[in-house]
């Protein structure tokens, strides 16, 4: 049995495989097929300042190896969440971390203060990445001068740990990522999913209300991977690592190419109990490989 | 698995533990295995449940690679499925009388669970079935052994010619409650008729869905209350709930 434990700034995940928001709901929806105090983490679904109703449907279309959605943030807005899903979710014994969204550096900061004042949500996970909403989401992930803008908001109003979940549809992921560290943000996370398009020939039209939406599944793995690699060489901050992990294999990708933490998404979807087969499988890949401790593989490619 | 007619087979699954409770109405998440061009489940109706032979029924239309790769499954292939899912019809609607059962084409598999455990809690239900060809008019033996069935097909084949909702039988009898399943079109029909009536009228829907179990938000339906999972607020609802859109 090796050492699983992480940390993520004061954040301690008694194991590195945290959910991917969006894709697990409050967690409650899993808990028949997964222990969730088990878990490292839970990142909860996206909440914004206000309820948003999100995107029209279809908002979802399969693609080998992966599948596109544009769910658009739908949620009941944050303080919906802090006086009905709160006392729901505050007892699971493991780190549930909201995942944070807005439109404005204003809205991001009211919405993570509100969020601050929850005791047993020890961090939140900065959404500057979501490429589903026209107003904000991906806008300020994409230059260094809008994730600044957000993240110096944030930083003021929110004091426990702040992850900042980055967008892959950028120039150089890298140097977004230092402006957050220089802004105060305890980790980053990567990536969010890649803006793609279906198109059904038959109709002559995008499958997606919106017509685009974000990528997400094993296709984008080698993407996802490539990015965490660049990302943790570039800055000193810790970097959770997210993008196409369906089994222990992958995730031990991304722990070499420099992830502390990893988060799991679409896999949920087709096998829900995924999360914990994971954790298992780098236990037993460790012991395998007489490594004494989850450290020893982060970071470790020649 | 046995070819019923047209592009649809029928997969009687079992296990080697009882099946767990299932409601009509609600669906199973079926993984995929082996195939390059898909990633999801498919989300398929619980079309019978045979508790003494320990078998769950599901009918399948092979219309895209996940499906199709269901129609082609052999006896003693093993599928992975996530059940039971959603809502459920509610069976206390129907009171003690006389509900109809409206399907179109593929969208019949719920009712015949449905039409079954209607008739063991005492009521006496009656089938209108729909479908483009007499070919494809999916088990109607089946059906038969649970209520009277009515049938219409759009090219005259066989039944009535025309939609399930110009059937003769509308005009002439009364009904306590209707439920209904099928293509979209057909539902908005049924239900517009149900409201003409005056009959309370369910609906199960089919919207395209990811996780299943309510999480992505990916199968949502417009309704009176917003924007509601498919897969675990429905499959099925209540049509005055509905918006259509």
């Amino acid at each position: 049995m090796s050492n699983l434990q992480v940390n993520i700034g004061d954040l301690k995940l008694k194991n590195p495989v945290m959910t991917a928001s969006g894709t697990f709901g409050y967690g409650l929806e899993f808990q028949d097929f997964v222990p969730l105090h088990e878990l490292g983490g839970i990142i909860v679904k996206g909440t914004t300042l206000h309820p948003r109703e999100g995107n029209d449907y279809p908002r979802m279309a399969e693609t080998p190896g992966g599948m596109l959605n544009c769910v658009g943030l739908q949620n009941k807005g944050v303080d919906y969440f802090c006086q009905h899903i709160y006392p729901q979710i505050c007892d699971i014994d493991t780190n549930m971390i909201v995942n944070v969204s807005g439109s404005s550096p204003e809205d991001y900061a009211e919405c993570a203060a509100r969020i601050d004042a929850l005791e047993k949500i020890p961090a939140i996970e900065l959404n500057i990445s979501c490429p589903n909403v026209k107003d904000g989401g991906m806008a300020f992930g994409v230059t260094c001068a809008g994730a600044e803008s957000v993240v110096k908001a944030v930083r003021k109003a929110y004091h426990k740990t702040l992850i900042v979940k980055l967008s892959p549809n950028v120039t150089n992921i890298s140097d977004i990522a230092r402006t957050c560290e220089a802004e105060g943000a305890d980790a980053v996370s990567l990536i969010n999913t890649l803006m793609g398009m279906a198109i059904d020939i038959e109709k002559r039209r995008p499958v997606l209300s919106i017509k685009t939406g974000g990528l997400s599944g094993p296709c984008v793995k080698p993407v996802a991977l490539r990015m965490v690699w660049q990302v943790a060489n570039a800055v000193r901050i810790p970097v959770v690592g997210l993008g196409g992990i369906m089994n222990a294999h992958d995730a031990i990708e991304f722990f070499m190419a420099g992830a502390t933490a990893i988060e799991i998404g679409t896999a949920n979807f087709i096998d829900p109990a995924v999360t914990l087969k994971v954790r298992d499988g780098i236990n037993e890949w460790l012991d395998q490989h007489g490594c004494q401790s989850i450290q020893e593989i982060i970071g470790a490619i020649h | 698995m046995e070819p019923v007619g047209g592009r649809c087979v029928l997969l009687r699954l079992t296990d080697d533990k009882p099946l767990p409770e299932m409601c009509p109405g609600q669906f199973v998440e079926v993984r995929i295995d082996h195939t390059p061009s898909t990633l999801l489940r498919r989300p398929i109706s619980v079309c019978f449940v045979d508790r003494e032979s320990n078998e769950l029924w599901l009918l399948v239309a092979a219309v895209g690679d996940g499906t199709r790769h269901l129609a082609a499954l052999k006896a003693g292939d093993v599928l992975n499925c996530v059940l039971p899912l959603g809502n459920g019809w509610d069976m206390n609607s129907a009171g003690d009388s006389s509900p109809l059962l409206i399907g179109g084409g593929v969208g019949v598999a719920p009712l015949l669970y449905l039409g079954a455990e209607l008739k063991q809690q005492g009521c006496e239900p009656t089938f209108l079935l729909g479908a483009r060809t007499s070919s494809d008019l999916l088990m109607l033996d089946e059906f038969r052994r649970y209520g009277r069935v009515f049938v219409t097909t759009e090219d005259g084949s066989e039944g009535e010619h025309g939609f399930v909702t110009n059937h003769s039988l509308l005009g002439q009898e009364q009904f306590s409650h209707i439920y209904t399943c099928g293509p979209k079109p057909m539902m908005v029909a049924v239900a517009r008729l149900a409201d003409k009536l005056g009959v309370t009228c369910e609906a199960s829907l089919e919207n395209m869905m990811a996780c299943g179990l309510g999480a992505c938000l990916c199968c949502v339906e417009k309704t009176t209350e917003g924007n509601l999972c498919v897969c675990k607020e429905g499959p099925v609802f209540d049509t005055k709930k509905l918006l259509w859109s």
